[in-house]
């Protein structure tokens, strides 16, 4: 792989974490609004999926995607002020937190809570490419529990038969809510599931960022090549609670040392300098320069107006 | 009509009436289950209603489902036609949805169809004011109303959380639950220990007046009273009617406090445009014509999906001080 597309899958994942944490703090002070979704732990995910889209392809993004929305050039002021009810974030207010952003204008289709309203109107994009034989691929990705709901088989099915540009991302990260994945479901593969449809299904290291990269760029190429729809499941551990609110005590304490250790972005950092790509001064900087970036982002969302109330009605129809 | 909510003795918030109520059930009978998303182990439900349950009951009755609405209550519907009384938490009402099949199609006519009854409850934390965006502020309770088959209440107090939630597990109908859920902490009362029972179908008049009447459910009822309580200071003499029950309707207590007031608004946090309102204010209309001194009025949400920005859900919702000034141009007409 070459070494600026590897510094630059590291520099989204700085930028990604960055925002969480500074996010994750606003909120612990009393600056947020309403509630909101970490991701930490998925950077290597939202992050190595997202880059592998080209310029005209389409994503729609979940809860634990910031990454994603990061790296298709949504800028962390617009997603900061989306956050916090903004009139200046891609919702106008509208919809809350990671709800709500989107940006046809950057490839994104702006996610519904609704599990798993993203994947058939995800199917229903790669459809409209191939009905006008354009070379483009649709994107989305499902948790774990978003598998178990009929959507994500309605859809993988769908997407078989009509041999449609579509990737599928499964995000593993063993909880949906406080649910464990054997509360969930009676098998673990959840590749295999995708696979019994048809879907060309393999199952990566969520938190290594190059391997992400590399399956899911495969699979846009098969979509765009008229080769059908891939599934990826990703196996990861979502590190923080399901929201901001919770504490995920239900989550065992071993279990999350032992992700810990397999941070995506400490791991990545050290390959990248095992193999001399950068040395520590870069990563330093990458590091500062991410922060300034969301410390300029924040205070440009905070100061930012709320919408007027006289426009509420507006923009129920197009 | 029924209206005492009792005084003194022990009080308990909306929440903690609601636990009470599947505690009691659970304990006097082996039918009652509860099953739902995250309801189970030490977590207790994404707003802890259920919470303590799964370790007093176990496993077997206090069941985590995956995430799929339109399956478990499909599954409910099974287990209620073999004899169960399986109590399911939506987690947030906006997800009722995804369920729609298995309650409008099969639950819903089920009985009428061939005489199997469908005796189970669907708990959904309903409603907004609390900046969760369209998707967790809903009150779609009216798409429910509007279904023949149903049984839809939705208490405002803790006392009625309770009784009301007894008398629907052991309702042989599928019944909604509407939770209110800006009300599960803030709002505290005196609720009867033990089998507590408030009818279905039952509306209670909340605040006796004169001049005029407002007519709500829900967490309305408390904007609806703390508008009362200003009014007063100018010697509007407001009369609140808290329904309760959406389905069926308690007509009757409406009619009779408009045959004495002759004015009435209707008050619900959910939209407006052919909500529940508008059956009431028909009811009215058709029923009540002769006594009324003014048109009858609604306010509801706005027709739009509700906003998650501060002054966007400010706009949408009625308050009290919306309240107040409806009914201040009512008393005026
Ligand atoms: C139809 C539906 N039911 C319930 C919910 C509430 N809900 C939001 S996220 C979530 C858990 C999702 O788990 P998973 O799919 O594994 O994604 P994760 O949050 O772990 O990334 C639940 C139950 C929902 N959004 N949609
Ligand atoms: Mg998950």
């Amino acid at each position: 792989m070459d070494a600026d597309l590897r510094i630059s899958l590291h520099a989204w994942m700085v930028l990604t974490r960055t925002f969480d944490d500074a996010m994750v703090s606003m909120w612990k002070q009393g600056r947020g609004l309403g509630g909101t979704f970490s991701q930490r732990g998925h950077e290597a995910i939202s992050v190595g999926a997202g880059m592998a889209l080209g310029p005209d392809d389409v994503v729609a993004p979940m809860h634990r995607d910031l990454g994603t929305y990061l790296v298709r050039g949504m800028s962390p002021e617009r997603i900061f002020s989306n956050l916090l009810g903004k009139a200046t974030g891609p919702s106008r207010g509208r919809d809350a937190n990671l709800h709500g952003m989107g940006d046809l204008g950057l490839g994104i289709i702006g996610y519904i809570s609704h599990i798993p309203q993203a994947l058939p109107t995800t199917l229903g994009a790669a459809m409209a490419f191939r009905y006008r034989g354009e070379r483009r691929v649709a994107m989305t990705f499902v948790g774990d529990g978003g598998t178990c709901s009929g959507g994500f088989h309605e859809t993988l099915n769908m997407a078989a038969l009509y041999r449609a540009p579509f990737v599928l991302v499964i995000e593993n990260n063993q909880y949906a809510y406080s649910t464990p994945l054997h509360q969930q479901m009676a098998v673990s593969d959840l590749a295999a599931r995708a696979a019994s449809y048809g879907v060309a299904a393999e199952r990566v290291d969520g938190n290594d960022v190059e391997a992400v990269y590399r399956a899911v760029s495969a699979a846009v190429e098969r979509a765009r090549n008229g080769e059908g729809p891939s599934a990826i499941e990703a196996v990861t551990m979502r590190m923080l609670g399901h929201a901001i609110h919770d504490g995920a005590e239900y989550v065992p304490a071993e279990l999350l040392e032992e992700w810990a250790a397999k941070d995506p972005i400490e791991r990545h950092r050290n390959v990248l300098l095992e193999d001399g790509v950068v040395d520590t001064v870069d990563l330093e900087k990458m590091r500062e320069v991410a922060q300034q970036r969301i410390a300029e982002a924040i205070a440009e969302a905070e100061k930012a107006p709320y919408p007027d109330p006289a426009t509420v009605t507006e923009g129920v129809y197009a | 009509m029924s209206g005492d909510q009792g005084t003194g003795g022990r009080e308990l918030t909306y929440l903690e009436a609601i636990a009470e109520a599947l505690s009691v059930e659970m304990e006097r009978d082996e039918r009652v289950l509860v099953l739902g998303e995250d309801v189970g182990g030490t977590f207790g439900g994404a707003f802890k209603v259920t919470k303590g349950l799964a370790e007093r009951f176990g496993d077997r009755r206090v069941m985590n489902t995956p995430i799929a609405e339109l399956g478990f209550v499909g599954m409910a519907n099974g287990m209620a036609l073999m004899g169960l009384r399986p109590v399911v938490e939506v987690q947030f009402a906006d997800f009722i949805s995804t369920a729609f099949d298995s309650i409008v199609q099969f639950a819903a006519t089920n009985h009428y169809r061939w005489g199997g009854a469908i005796p189970w409850v669907i708990r959904a934390p309903s409603d907004g004011g609390i900046r969760s965006g369209p998707f967790h502020s809903q009150n779609p309770e009216a798409w429910f109303v509007h279904t023949p088959g149903l049984k839809v209440v939705a208490p405002a107090t803790p006392a009625d959380a309770k009784g009301l939630l007894i008398s629907a597990i052991r309702d042989d109908n599928p019944v909604i639950f509407f939770e209110a859920k800006p009300l599960y902490r803030s709002v505290r009362g005196p609720v009867p220990e033990g089998e507590y029972l408030v009818p279905i179908g039952d509306a209670r008049i909340a605040r006796r007046g004169s001049d005029v009447t407002i007519v709500t459910y829900g967490s309305q009822l408390h904007e609806a009273l703390a508008a009362a309580e200003r009014l007063a200071v100018d010697g509007i003499d407001t009369e609140v009617v808290d329904l309760r029950t959406l389905k069926p309707l308690d007509v009757d207590t409406v009619l009779d406090s408009v045959a004495r007031t002759g004015r009435v608004l209707v008050v619900h946090s959910a939209n407006r445009n052919a909500g529940v309102g508008a059956e009431v204010a028909a009811r009215i209309a058709e029923e009540a014509f002769m006594w009324l001194d003014a048109p009858v009025t609604r306010l509801g949400g706005l027709d739009i999906p509700i906003p998650f920005s501060p002054p966007l859900e400010d706009a949408y919702r009625p308050d009290a001080t919306k309240i107040e000034a409806a009914v201040r141009k009512l008393v005026a007409f």
